[in-house]
């Protein structure tokens, strides 16, 4: 499955002989490995959604949250090691606020992304920091309109109509395709993000999961927030009847 | 009264001044006398006291020379990186907070009062005033310099909102002539600087183009020409 360093893969200021670093690939695994995360962007807005996958039935019902805000105008959603979502998360706020006391503007939410991932890529350039082992999905309003943006553990970052990370990528991603994103509302886009997730989540290998979703757009007054506990139940509903449905079909087909 | 001190030909450069910026219907007008001393020498009766930090963004200066002229450098750089960055041209708001930054932070060094104006197509015509300490305040007309003191009643009494662009020069000509009447450290010529969505349109007038006031004579022939 996995390709072996032999010994050019101990460090990140090490290049293979094929001009790959080990360890940020490495550090993208983490990524893969954990829950899915799911960002489109719909014609008024942008919604993220997180497969939160709970470990364990003590764990207190909305606690560990995985999409966080990071200004007025942006949020971010995080996958792959928890901590380290968390110390991005509060490199982009400190970009954002940092930003806004010197000029006096919001942040643009295409800087926003300049910044965190210049961020991300300068710790993988030292040999006595490791990679961020954490992909962060950036949904934001400014100005140029609504704006989704992906960063990986390698640094890079680009503007996407609809990404997913996680386990359930790659189904979510045909999944994301086969949307008509330009004609969508947000609330549309809830509806459909849930769905998504309910889809990609694999019931035999994982136990529970909790849905995250949140948006921002022109129904939230283009600030970014978690979808209203009404949609929120709406969404789970359609997502769960959506499921049962296909289940039920797969089931007769296997008959 | 005491006989001029020896000191007048090393005393730092001020420009005692009246700077005006006003916003009118379609963006807005900024308005400088000419006069720069070094005590009481006039060290530059033609100076250009409106300086510009972005092709659509300008600045009135007041106060030290130097330190405005340094601080509108150091502002001009920033925003020409901060334009290359941001992909478009900054607002006047982004250039009025950095030079209160600057005015800000550096508030015991500094001695300048400036007025940042210019137009964006998001907030159209903005004036702001920066005084000394470093404030910066959004106002539909801005002045100052020492000559700004005698202007406060008549600005008050005579601004209107949504002047066309020639009452609104008028208007500004106007003060800076009462002003130059006025305050000894004010002189010499008024510039204008128009900003708008069209562009920039610099004026200068001077001598018989300057409105007559109670008891000013008119200017009349010249004797030096025959």
């Amino acid at each position: 499955m996995s390709s072996i360093g032999t010994g050019y893969d101990l460090s990140v200021t090490t290049f293979s002989p094929d001009g790959r670093v080990f360890q940020i690939e490495y550090a993208t695994k983490a990524v893969d490995n954990s829950g899915t995360v799911v960002g489109i962007k719909c014609k008024d807005g942008v919604v993220l959604g997180v497969e939160k996958l709970i470990p364990s039935k003590m764990l207190l019902e909305g606690s560990n949250r995985r999409i966080h805000a990071v200004h007025k105008h942006a949020g971010m959603a995080v996958a792959g090691l928890a901590a380290d979502g968390r110390q991005i998360v509060a490199r982009a706020r400190s970009e954002a606020s940092q930003y806004l006391s010197f000029y006096g503007e919001d942040i643009p939410i295409k800087e926003l992304c300049d910044r965190v991932a210049r961020y991300v890529h300068l710790c993988t350039l030292y040999w006595w920091l490791r990679p961020f082992g954490s992909a962060t999905i950036l949904g934001g309003y400014d100005r140029d309109g609504p704006q989704l943006y992906m960063i990986e553990p390698s640094g890079v970052a680009y503007r996407y109509f609809g990404a997913a990370i996680g386990k359930g990528r790659q189904a979510a991603k045909t999944a994301i395709e086969k949307l008509k994103l330009s004609e969508m509302t947000c609330r549309e886009g809830i509806l459909a993000v849930a769905k998504i997730i309910y889809e990609v989540h694999d019931e035999a290998k994982d136990k529970a999961f909790e849905l995250e979703l949140s948006w921002v757009c022109d129904e939230s007054n283009k600030q970014h927030q978690r979808v209203p506990a009404d949609l929120l139940e709406e969404a789970k509903a359609a997502a769960k009847a959506a499921k049962d449905a296909l289940d039920e079909d797969e089931g007769m087909d296997a008959d | 009264m005491e006989p001029m001190a020896g000191g007048w030909m090393s005393a730092a450069h001020s420009m005692g001044t009246t700077i005006l910026a006003v916003e009118y219907d379609e963006g807005v007008i900024l308005g400088a006398d000419s006069r720069t001393t070094t005590g009481v020498y006039v060290a530059n009766r033609a100076s250009d006291k409106i300086t510009q930090l972005t092709d659509n963004v300008y600045i009135c200066r007041s106060g030290s020379a130097a330190d405005t002229q340094v601080v509108s450098d150091y502002v001009r750089y920033f925003l020409n990186q901060h334009t290359i960055q941001l992909g478009k041209e900054a607002t006047v708001k982004t250039a009025a907070n950095l030079v209160k930054e600057l005015a800000y932070q550096n508030k015991s060094f500094l001695q300048a009062g400036m007025i940042v104006a210019g137009w964006d197509k998001y907030d159209g015509g903005s004036v702001y005033g920066i005084p000394l300490g470093g404030t910066l305040l959004r106002l539909p007309f801005s002045s100052g310099g020492s000559g700004s003191s005698y202007l406060y009643g008549f600005l008050d009494q005579a601004w209107r909102p949504n002047m066309s662009k020639d009452e609104a020069e008028r208007f500004v000509v106007k003060s800076i002539a009462l002003a130059i009447a006025r305050d000894g450290a004010s002189g010499g010529v008024v510039r204008t600087v128009t900003v708008n969505a069209h562009g920039v349109e610099r004026n200068f007038f001077a001598g018989d183009k300057l409105p007559l006031f109670h008891e000013e004579i008119s200017p009349g022939r010249n004797p030096l020409l025959a």
